[in-house]
C-alpha cells in the first residue's frame, strides 16, 4: 500500500479559484450565505456568486473596516457573511473592527483572504502579509484555516458554513499544483495526512503542503521516511495528531508562508513543550518583510524553497536521540 | 398618545441610576449617559416595537445599537427599568464577573445587547449589516443606531456613510448625540465637526435636527425618520443635548465625560434627581 494520500493531478489552480468555486457552490445549498468585497471581487474570483445571487452580494468599494463591520451585522441578522479581499487588509488593516464587533461579539463571519504570503509576487511587501495567521490565531473565537490547494480551498470554503463562529480563512494568488483528492473530506480542526513515514513529523500548511511533497519525494531517494501532515486549521489545532506522529518519529519540521513568530511553527512547538518536548526546526519566514518578484523566487529567497525544508528535516533528524 | 409625565418619571430614576452605578466603582461615562437619558428612555418605552423576550436575530422588531458604548449606564438602566433583566442587576456594573461590563457586551449573554460598541466608529457599519439583513428578510422594520458626535471623527464612520446611501439603505436610522463636548474638550477646539448637516446631506443622507430633551419633538422626528423609508436614502438625526444633564454641576462640560463623582458630589447630583421607581 503507498504511503502517499494524495493524487498529484499535474494541474495548476489558484486555491483563490477554489474559493470561487466554493463560494458559488455553497450560495446554492445555504440561502443565508451573503458575500461583500472591498474593490476586489475579480481578484477573489466571487463572480460567479454575484451573477447567480446580485442581491445577496454587497460592494463595499475600498473600505474594509466598515464591510467588516457590515458582516458583523447581517451575522447579527442570522447571515452566514463571507467578506473577501486580500489577506493584508483582511486582518492587519481591519485588526479592532474584527477584535470587537466579530470575534468578541462572537459573529459567524467568514473572513476569505486571499494573496497571503510571499506568493503573491510582484505586488512587493505592501501586500505580502506574512503576520495575519499570527493575528488571528491570537483572538479568542477565532477558527484559522490556511488550505493547500484548490479542491482543499473549495472543500473549506463549504465547511465553514456549517461552523458557529467566526473564521479567517487563507488562500493564495498563484496557480498552483493540485493535489488533495476532490474525493477528500475536510474536517475542520483535524489534521490530514499526506503521506505516512516513520523518520520526521513534517507539519506544513498552505502553500508549503506542496514544497513538502517534493521535500518527501527528494528524500526517500536518500531512504529518509517522512510523515507529512497537513495542518489545514491552524486553530483549534489537533494536538492529538501531532502527537501521534511526534511520539513516532521523534523529531519535528514545520513549514509554513508565514512569519516564524506567531505562525504555525509557534502553535506545534508549544504544544509540544508543554506535552512532549521534541527535536524541532522551522521552515518560515524568519522576521522579514518580502519584496516584488515571481512566486518561486521569493520562496527561494526567504528561506521557503524544497531545499530548505529538506535541510530541515535532515537537521531535526540529526537532532532525534 | 404616550404619556410624557410616566417618562419623566422613568427618566429621573434612570438617572440616578446612572449617578450611582458610577459612583459605586468610581469609574464609568456619566456626562453622555445624562444627556442621553430622555432619548433611551422615549425608544424603549414609546419608540421600538420590540418583542417581549430578547433575540439576538431582532427579526421582525426594530434593532437599536448603541456605538458610543461608553454611555452604557443609561443604556443599563433603561433596559433593566424596562425589564430586559433584573434591576438589581446594576449594582453589578463594571465589577469582576459581571454581564454588565464597563463598555457593553455580549460575551456574557446580557438581553438587549447584540455587538460589543467602545472601540469608536463601528456602530453605523453594524447597524448597515442589520438593515441589509432585514431588507433581505422583508422584514418591515427599522434599524436604529446612536452614535456620539466625537465618535464620528473615526473614519470607518464615513465609509459607512458613503455606503448606505449607494446601496439605499433605507430602514437605518443613524441619530448622533451632538452635545459638543469630548473626553478632551469641547469638538470646536479638539477636532472640528464643522457643517454637520452639509456633510451628512453630501454622502446622500436625510437630515434632520431634534431636541434630545424633548420628548415630542423625539417622537415627531423618529416618526419623520421612519417615514423616509422608502425614499432610497437613510436618515440622520442631530440630537442637541446637554452633556450632564440633570445635574447642575455636570451640565454642559466634558469634564464629566467620563469621571465619577466623589461621595460628596454624588449626594448632591442625587438630591437632584427623584427617587421616582426605587433606587436599586
Amino acid at each position: 500500500m503507498s504511503k502517499w494520500h494524495i493524487d498529484i493531478t499535474g494541474e495548476k489552480k489558484a486555491t483563490r479559484d477554489g474559493f470561487g468555486a466554493g463560494l458559488h457552490e455553497i450560495g446554492h445549498q445555504n440561502d443565508n450565505v451573503v458575500a461583500l468585497c472591498a474593490d476586489l471581487s475579480g481578484s477573489l474570483k466571487m463572480n460567479k456568486f454575484i451573477e447567480d445571487f446580485p442581491n445577496r452580494f454587497f460592494q463595499c468599494g475600498v473600505a474594509e473596516a466598515n464591510m467588516m463591520g457590515i458582516a458583523a451585522g447581517l451575522a447579527t441578522g442570522g447571515k452566514i457573511p463571507y467578506t473577501g479581499t486580500f489577506a493584508n487588509f483582511s486582518t492587519g488593516r481591519v485588526y479592532d473592527q474584527i477584535r470587537q464587533s466579530i470575534a468578541y461579539s462572537e459573529k459567524t463571519v467568514k473572513i476569505c483572504a486571499s494573496h497571503a504570503g510571499l506568493t503573491l509576487g510582484e505586488d512587493g511587501a505592501t501586500h505580502q502579509i506574512l503576520e495575519d495567521m499570527g493575528m488571528m490565531r491570537m483572538l479568542p473565537n477565532m477558527t484559522v484555516i490556511n488550505p493547500c490547494d484548490y479542491n482543499q480551498t473549495k472543500l473549506a470554503t463549504i465547511a465553514i458554513a456549517q461552523h458557529e463562529g467566526p473564521v479567517y480563512l487563507r488562500f493564495g494568488r498563484p496557480g498552483w499544483p493540485v493535489f488533495i483528492p476532490e474525493s477528500q473530506k475536510l474536517e475542520i480542526g483535524k489534521a490530514l495526512t499526506i503521506r505516512d513515514g516513520d523518520d520526521v513529523s513534517l507539519f506544513a500548511t498552505g502553500h508549503m503542503v506542496w514544497q513538502s511533497v517534493q521535500a518527501a519525494q527528494e528524500l526517500e531517494k536518500e531512504g529518509i521516511d517522512v510523515e507529512i501532515i497537513n495542518i489545514h486549521t491552524i486553530k483549534p489545532l489537533d494536538e492529538e495528531a501531532i502527537l501521534a506522529s511526534v511520539e513516532k518519529t521523534g523529531c519535528a519540521v514545520t513549514a509554513e508562508e508565514h512569519q516564524l513568530n506567531g505562525g504555525l511553527g509557534d502553535a506545534i512547538a508549544h504544544v509540544l513543550v508543554e506535552k512532549r518536548p521534541t527535536p524541532m526546526e522551522f521552515v518560515a519566514v524568519n522576521d522579514h518583510f518580502g519584496e516584488s518578484g515571481k512566486p518561486l523566487d521569493l520562496l527561494e529567497k526567504y528561506g521557503l524553497g524544497v531545499k530548505h525544508v529538506v535541510d530541515a528535516i535532515k537537521k531535526a533528524v540529526q537532532r532525534r536521540t | 398618545m404616550p404619556d410624557i409625565n410616566q417618562l419623566t418619571t422613568i427618566a429621573s430614576q434612570v438617572r440616578r441610576d446612572i449617578i450611582r452605578q458610577v459612583s459605586a466603582v468610581n469609574s464609568g461615562h456619566p456626562g453622555g449617559s445624562l444627556g442621553c437619558t430622555e432619548f433611551f428612555v422615549a425608544m424603549y418605552f414609546e419608540i421600538l416595537k420590540q418583542a417581549d423576550e430578547f433575540q439576538m436575530q431582532g427579526k421582525g422588531e426594530d434593532v437599536f445599537f448603541l456605538s458610543n458604548g461608553h454611555i452604557s449606564p443609561v443604556w443599563y438602566s433603561v433596559l433593566a427599568r424596562k425589564g430586559y433583566f433584573p434591576v438589581k442587576e446594576l449594582n453589578t456594573f463594571r465589577k469582576i464577573d459581571s454581564r454588565l461590563q464597563g463598555h457593553p457586551a455580549t460575551e456574557e449573554g446580557l438581553p438587549g445587547i447584540r455587538v460589543a460598541s467602545g472601540s469608536l466608529g463601528q456602530g453605523l457599519s453594524v447597524a448597515i449589516g442589520m438593515a441589509l439583513s432585514k431588507r433581505l428578510d422583508d422584514d418591515p422594520r427599522n434599524v436604529f443606531v446612536l452614535m456620539g458626535d466625537g465618535e464620528i471623527q473615526e473614519g470607518q464612520i464615513w465609509e459607512a456613510a458613503m455606503f448606505a446611501p449607494h446601496h439605499k439603505v433605507d430602514n437605518l436610522i443613524g441619530i448622533i448625540d451632538w452635545n459638543g463636548q469630548q473626553i478632551d474638550g469641547p469638538n470646536e477646539k479638539i477636532m472640528s465637526l464643522g457643517d454637520l448637516e452639509a456633510k451628512w446631506k453630501a454622502f446622500g443622507w436625510y437630515v434632520l435636527h431634534m431636541d434630545g430633551h424633548d420628548y415630542d419633538d423625539i417622537f415627531e422626528k423618529i416618526d419623520q425618520a421612519r417615514q423616509n423609508k422608502g425614499g432610497g436614502k437613510p436618515t440622520v438625526i442631530l440630537m442637541k443635548t446637554v452633556m450632564g444633564k440633570g445635574v447642575d454641576y455636570m451640565e454642559g462640560t466634558h469634564e464629566w465625560h467620563g469621571k465619577a463623582p466623589n461621595e460628596e458630589l454624588t449626594e448632591r447630583a442625587l438630591s437632584q434627581l427623584e427617587e421616582t421607581l426605587g433606587d436599586y
